[in-house]
């Protein structure tokens, strides 16, 4: 018990984050019109691609003898890539046909 | 130095993110927020390539590796979404979603051969050895449960997408056995208990458990997905999401990384809530979604409830109806999407407009593939925004409507959704078509929509039926129209 509350202790500016974004994440949708629904599941989509920046460390700290490591970094780093790349180009021809409506 | 350039970095790409879907939740905003988030996104990968630096001060090595993967994935990624027809954007979302998913199971994955070759290095060493004794369970604890978070929802999200991609493609039916409900919340219940004992109280870096839990989480993101039913697609992908999100977000706690862990919750939050959006709009629980097979269930309750005799209508008779009315509704739906229909969509709307026709269409909540997808959809044809109209509005206008022409959508204008309590979708909120004067109903042939029941609408006096494919009939009325 004396733990778990020192834990949270320890680590409450992430638990504030966590919380605070939590509401912020549910505010920003909350008032999106359905029109834009699938364009805003796929920015999401494409912003989650975040985790490439774990991919990249993981790479990046990976010893030159541990294969395994560095393989599995490198597929990862391309999933990342794909997830970001992949994810906001398609919002972008989304949205690009909504350009000449008002 | 380095390190606090960093810092800023990340906040703000933190900021980028919430900028950006702050903007993409507005029309006239949304494209820029796009390319706001995008930057920010850039910046952070960027700037943990070149400054990043671990807890002993060491840079980040192996460049080559690194942008070699960079290299591939960014073609692959462009080339794949430049390609994709815009019908075929939800499988795609499902895709890259999938990606996100299988990159941070193998963050887990690669983090826990680390953590094992640490404690297995020399024979002997025990977990006292490697975390000071008095913190030694709370800091195993705390790492093992972060990246067993990482690898169960990762390895979900990725299976789960996957399945997802190929039914939306039609590769794969779906499919489900007697029990599979029990069956995967046993599933379920058994990694969570694995991962739970692992960390908790195995304490032990034991590669046969973790890869265990591995397959099984693949497991049950295949069985999670597979049973549910083509219509019910969106909401898993955007659950699915939701899911990668959060993923993320662990790799953030990994690494004491505030630009992943923000961008994780945002998306995990917002991805939950946009689920939750589109249940209603269909009239589900989510739970519901999450533990059961709709299209099974469904099927199984009310098949052919509703016989009769429905009436044909031949393509000049109903060109007929269309040029002479004064108020048409065009209410697409999924078949519209399937057969591309938007541009001969559009091209039948101009000419009727140009015929003195006031033309509208009406846009359910969930018609088409994704909540939105029809919008995109008509988008791309360049039909006016201001002729989409949604469903209160719509309905409001039916019963001044002379004629409504229903393109591919089905279970979305099924009365039964009103009337009848014992049908699977009972309280779905629905077009109201049958309050119009006429009703033509373009659909391929008579075989039930998504939800697997038979639609009333069909046999109702006022409705007539125009078979065949939505992008030839459109073309073949367009035709018979400049002829009258």
């Amino acid at each position: 018990m004396e733990t778990l509350l020192q834990k949270i202790a320890l680590h409450q500016e992430y638990i504030y984050i966590v919380i605070l974004m939590i509401f912020l994440g549910i505010e920003v949708i909350g008032r999106v019109p359905s029109v834009l629904h699938t364009p805003l599941m796929s920015g999401a989509n494409a912003i989650h691609g975040v985790v490439i920046i774990g991919a990249i460390i993981v790479m990046g700290k990976a010893e030159s003898d541990n294969y395994i490591a560095l393989i599995l970094g490198f597929l990862a780093v391309i999933l990342g890539t794909l997830n970001v790349v992949g994810g906001f180009v398609v919002t972008d021809r989304m949205l690009e046909m909504f350009k000449h409506k008002k | 130095m380095a390190f606090s350039v960093l810092t800023i970095i990340y906040l703000l790409a933190s900021v980028s993110f919430i900028t950006g879907l702050k903007m993409l939740s507005n029309p006239s905003t949304a494209r820029r927020g796009n390319l706001i988030a995008a930057a920010g996104m850039a910046l952070a990968i960027f700037g943990t390539i070149f400054l990043y630096t671990d807890d002993t001060g060491t840079k980040l090595g192996n460049y080559s590796w690194i942008f070699a993967a960079l290299f591939i994935g960014s073609v692959v990624g462009t080339m794949a979404a430049r390609k994709v027809k815009m019908t075929a954007m939800p499988e795609m979302v499902s895709l890259f979603n999938g990606m996100g998913g299988a990159c941070a199971a193998l963050i887990s994955i690669v983090e826990f051969n680390h953590l094992s070759h640490e404690i297995y290095q020399s024979a002997g060493i025990t977990l006292n050895d490697i975390f000071p004794a008095s913190a030694s369970y709370s800091a195993w604890f705390s790492e093992m449960a972060i990246i067993l978070a990482g690898l169960v929802i990762g390895a979900i999200s990725f299976a789960g997408s996957m399945i997802a991609w190929a039914k939306l493609n039609g590769r794969i039916n779906d499919f489900s056995f007697k029990g599979q409900h029990i069956f995967n919340i046993v599933l379920f219940v058994v990694v969570l208990g694995l991962a739970g004992w692992m960390a908790g109280v195995y304490q032990n870096a034991n590669n046969m458990v973790f890869y265990l839990i591995l397959v099984l989480s693949l497991l049950y993101g295949v069985f999670f997905v597979l049973p549910i039913g083509g219509a019910d697609m969106p909401v898993v992908i955007s659950l699915l999401n939701s899911f990668t999100g959060v993923a993320a977000a662990c790799g953030g706690f990994l690494y004491n990384n505030k630009a992943m862990l923000t961008g994780g919750i945002l998306v995990g939050a917002a991805g939950t809530l946009l689920t939750i959006l589109m249940c209603k709009a269909m009239n589900r629980s989510l739970l519901n979604v999450l533990i059961g097979s709709f299209g099974a269930s469904a099927a199984g309750t009310a098949k052919s409830q509703v016989q009769g005799n429905f009436k044909e209508i031949n393509l000049s008779d109903a060109a007929i109806l269309l040029s002479y009315a004064n108020r048409v509704m065009i209410v697409p739906g999924y078949g519209l999407a399937v057969a591309q229909a938007q541009h001969s969509c559009h091209e039948l709307e101009k000419l009727l407009a140009s015929r003195g026709v006031d033309v509208k269409y009406a846009i359910h909540p969930v018609a088409g593939r994704m909540p939105g997808h029809m919008n995109v959809l008509l988008a791309e044809a360049d039909v006016a925004y201001e002729q989409l109209h949604e469903m209160e509005e719509a309905n409001e206008e039916f019963p001044t409507t002379d004629v409504v022409l229903v393109l591919g959508a089905n279970d979305v204008v099924n009365p039964a959704a009103k009337s009848d309590p014992g049908s699977p979708i009972y309280g779905m909120p629905i077009l109201e078509v049958e309050l119009a004067k006429t009703c033509i109903v373009n659909k391929r042939s008579m075989k039930p929509g998504y939800a697997g029941i038979e639609n009333e609408l069909f046999f109702r006096p006022r409705t007539s039926m125009l078979f065949g494919d939505a992008k030839k009939v459109l073309q073949d009325l367009t035709a018979e129209i400049k002829n009258l």
